[in-house]
């Protein structure tokens, strides 16, 4: 940081409200959900005073919110929402369409847990749960970050190689209410950075006549009139271009730290105290940033680790993670998150990644901080201790292990759940 | 009020091309048709589920013409308009092209309601046409909240429909709209007038059409046009505008407030399968709904001639 006065104070909402004002995004459609809320609000406000020209939809729910992202994308124009939780899970069915119709929208998620029973506070639940809808996805870890990324996604998204839709997530209010320094960026400047949206669907356009997203057969079609795609080969090609992305999004990363002098990592995972690192620990967001003060620690007591925080999920960058990992003994994985009946998703993700490396490191698993639950620098050493142990031994554990659980606290539940 | 429509002032431009995927006698082609040749070129049009995708058929090969079609999922074609316009508002088109969600009675009055009712409530500039066919049709023949009453369905298939069909178009003139209007499609000059005034006026225009569907009522496919008229002629299905509050009755419904103008019921319900179980005690309930739904027309007309 060389120059303080560049920088403004704000919360991680506020920081992705002025990216979407710095991207010029021409129509908004939103539905207000705690920890999102304030972003929708401050768009609002550039709106109406004027800031920003744009329209605003405040619609009456957020499937509503995103079918009206999603036409307002086919007809041409840039768009932007950001939800959390139920509004994400009552998105998913549009989640799908956008995805389907290669729409380069761009949606922020403040993450939050998912009921029953209700909690407001954070896990990486919501963003998870929506991995396999053909988004492209990555993780942030502070408000600058999340500033950034923003207008990185938009320049992925919308490049033509890609059109893919993008969430950008960050954790409800760890970053989304927390006040932080943030650079915001001239308009020239991004402007150079990110230029208008130049769309392959454009029903606004009264010259050309689109029938967008209509019933495909489970084969090709050859009539006289030309052959038509079945839906097979265009849920193949949706596949490979989000596959692809990962070229784009590392480019695209280089071009923002090219110009702005930021970079995260190489743009898909970063790195602490990873160089001489003979065992890792792997996760994203919040659990990453808490995971930094455990490595110092963990490294004072003479423990060779680093941190691999990951930024990009989706496409998941196997390859780099392959290459990453090749010589590495233990990787400690951390989820705030959990695929209920088998074990943290990220964790599942990157023994699926690593299954067919050569040298196949020790993975273990655990899930932390479920619903806001504070995940402590303590604890996450605990758990690296545990796993040095086990991997020695050889182990595995079959259950799913929780750190940070105050069962003994709570005796009949401990009754119960044993 | 739509002015006066003579056959001749419908345009001979067809947007709907022969050889769509329509069953034979369905109302909705004769709906569709006519609508879009009101409507013209500059119509951005957004389809949730329905009869209606079918007949735009499939990837690549379509059966209307100069026309883009946004096609959504089912819940949620209101919102789709909603963003359809929202894009042309910050285009700077939206005076220039006219955007119409065009949906079916189970995508308007349930499981879409909700975004349609918020698109009225934000005063979305839109026409949102439903056309009814009383049904689920195209998943075949299940029951929705528009199923009239004592009709059966693959849902309700020993007992018939026990509650009567939701009245839509009231709902939205609860909106206060600046336009509502019903239709039928044994009426094509009624249609063409209404869609051609709807697309004058800014806001949020609705347009409710009644429309036979010979598989899912049972009647032979000649008989749509029949259908429809019996069922505006026996009084079940009114025919009116309300523009800015102001109700009137259209021509084929307006001497139908004389309730001795209208037709015994019984001929329509007599000529659909569906209804072939009405006891006489479900033709009593019959009457007596249409008669209730008169009274309340008669109370919307006298308000309108004392404005």
């Amino acid at each position: 940081m060389t120059n303080v006065e560049e920088y403004q104070v704000m919360t991680g909402n506020h920081a992705a409200a002025n990216a979407c004002k710095g991207a010029r995004v021409q129509v908004v459609a939103a539905y207000p959900i705690t920890p999102q809320s304030p972003v929708v609000e401050k768009i609002s406000f550039f709106i109406e005073n004027g800031e920003l020209n744009a329209r605003m939809v405040r619609v009456e729910s957020e499937q509503s919110a995103l079918t009206a992202c999603v036409a307002a994308s086919a007809t041409g124009v840039r768009v932007y929402t950001a939800t959390s939780s139920h509004g994400l899970l009552l998105m998913y069915e549009i989640l799908c369409w956008a995805a389907g119709n290669r729409l380069p929208i761009v949606m922020n998620i403040a993450m939050r847990s998912v009921g029953a029973p209700w909690s407001v506070w954070t896990d990486h639940q919501d963003a998870f749960t929506v991995r396999d809808t053909g988004w492209i996805q990555m993780f942030c870890e502070d408000n600058q970050e999340i500033y950034d990324t923003n207008l990185q996604a938009y320049r992925i998204a919308e490049d033509p190689s890609v059109y893919v839709p993008t969430f950008v997530n960050y954790d409800g209010y760890i970053l989304s209410h927390t006040s932080m320094l943030v650079k915001l960026e001239p308009q020239k400047k991004i402007d150079e950075f990110l230029p208008p949206l130049k769309h392959h669907l454009n029903l606004g356009d009264m010259n050309v006549v689109m029938g967008v997203c209509p019933v495909t057969t489970p084969n090709i079609v050859k009539r006289a009139e030309g052959t038509a795609p079945g839906y097979y080969e265009f849920r193949y090609s949706l596949q490979r271009s989000i596959e692809n992305s990962i070229n784009k999004v590392k480019e695209v990363h280089d071009l923002f730290a090219e110009k702005f002098g930021r970079s995260y990592g190489n743009g898909i995972y970063k790195t602490y105290r990873a160089e001489d690192a003979e065992m890792y620990i792997f996760a994203v967001g919040s659990v990453a940033s808490e995971s930094r003060l455990a490595i110092d620690k963990l490294r004072e007591k003479g423990v060779k680790i680093g941190l691999i925080s990951l930024k990009l999920f989706r496409p998941f960058p196997t390859k780099y993670l392959r290459e990453l990992f090749k010589d590495a003994k233990l990787i400690v994985v951390f989820d705030r998150d959990i695929g209920y009946g088998y074990e943290g998703i990220l964790c599942y993700e990157l023994k699926s990644a690593l299954y067919q490396s050569i040298n196949r490191p020790f993975i273990k698993g655990y899930i932390v901080g479920l619903g806001g639950r504070d995940v402590n620098a303590e604890d996450l050493i605990n758990g690296v201790y545990r796993s040095i142990d086990l991997e020695k031994k050889n182990e595995y554990s079959e259950q799913t292990e929780f750190i940070g659980l105050k069962l003994d606290e709570l005796d009949f539940l401990q009754k119960e759940v044993k | 009020m739509a002015d006066k429509v003579k056959l001749y002032d419908i345009p001979e431009e067809e947007f709907l091309l022969p050889g769509n995927r329509m069953c034979a006698g369905c109302g909705l082609s004769l709906i569709y048709r006519t609508a879009l040749k009101a409507l013209g070129p500059n119509t951005i049009i957004t389809v949730p589920a329905s009869c209606l995708t079918v007949l735009h058929g499939m990837q690549g090969f379509t059966s209307v013409d100069k026309i883009s079609v946004l096609n959504t999922p089912f819940a949620t074609v209101a919102a789709s308009a909603s963003g359809i316009e929202a894009a042309l508002e910050a285009m700077g088109k939206d005076d220039e092209v006219t955007c119409v969600a065009f949906a079916g009675d189970g995508g308007t009055t349930d499981i879409g309601i909700q975004g349609l009712s918020g698109a009225a409530e934000r005063r979305t500039n839109f026409i949102y046409a439903c056309y009814d066919n009383e049904a689920y049709m195209n998943t075949g023949v299940q029951r929705s909240g528009s199923t009239p009453y004592g009709s059966f369905t693959t849902t309700t298939p020993i007992y018939g429909k026990t509650e009567h069909k939701k009245n839509m178009p009231k709902i939205l003139e609860a909106h206060d709209i600046p336009y509502v209007a019903t239709s039928c499609a044994a009426y094509p000059l009624d249609i063409y007038a209404k869609f051609k005034r709807a697309k004058k006026i800014k806001g949020t225009k609705y347009i409710h059409i009644l429309s036979p569907c010979p598989p899912g009522w049972g009647f032979s496919t000649k008989d749509t046009i029949k259908m429809g008229k019996l069922a505006v002629e026996t009084g079940f299905w009114p025919l009116y505008e309300i523009e800015n509050g102001k109700f009137s009755l259209s021509t084929p419904s307006k001497r139908l407030l004389d309730p001795a103008k209208r037709k015994p019921i019984e001929e329509y319900l007599s000529t659909q399968k569906r209804f072939n179980r009405l006891s006489n005690e479900d033709i009593e309930e019959y009457k007596r709904y249409i008669n209730q739904s008169w009274e309340y027309i008669k109370s919307k007309n006298l308000t309108t001639q004392l404005l």
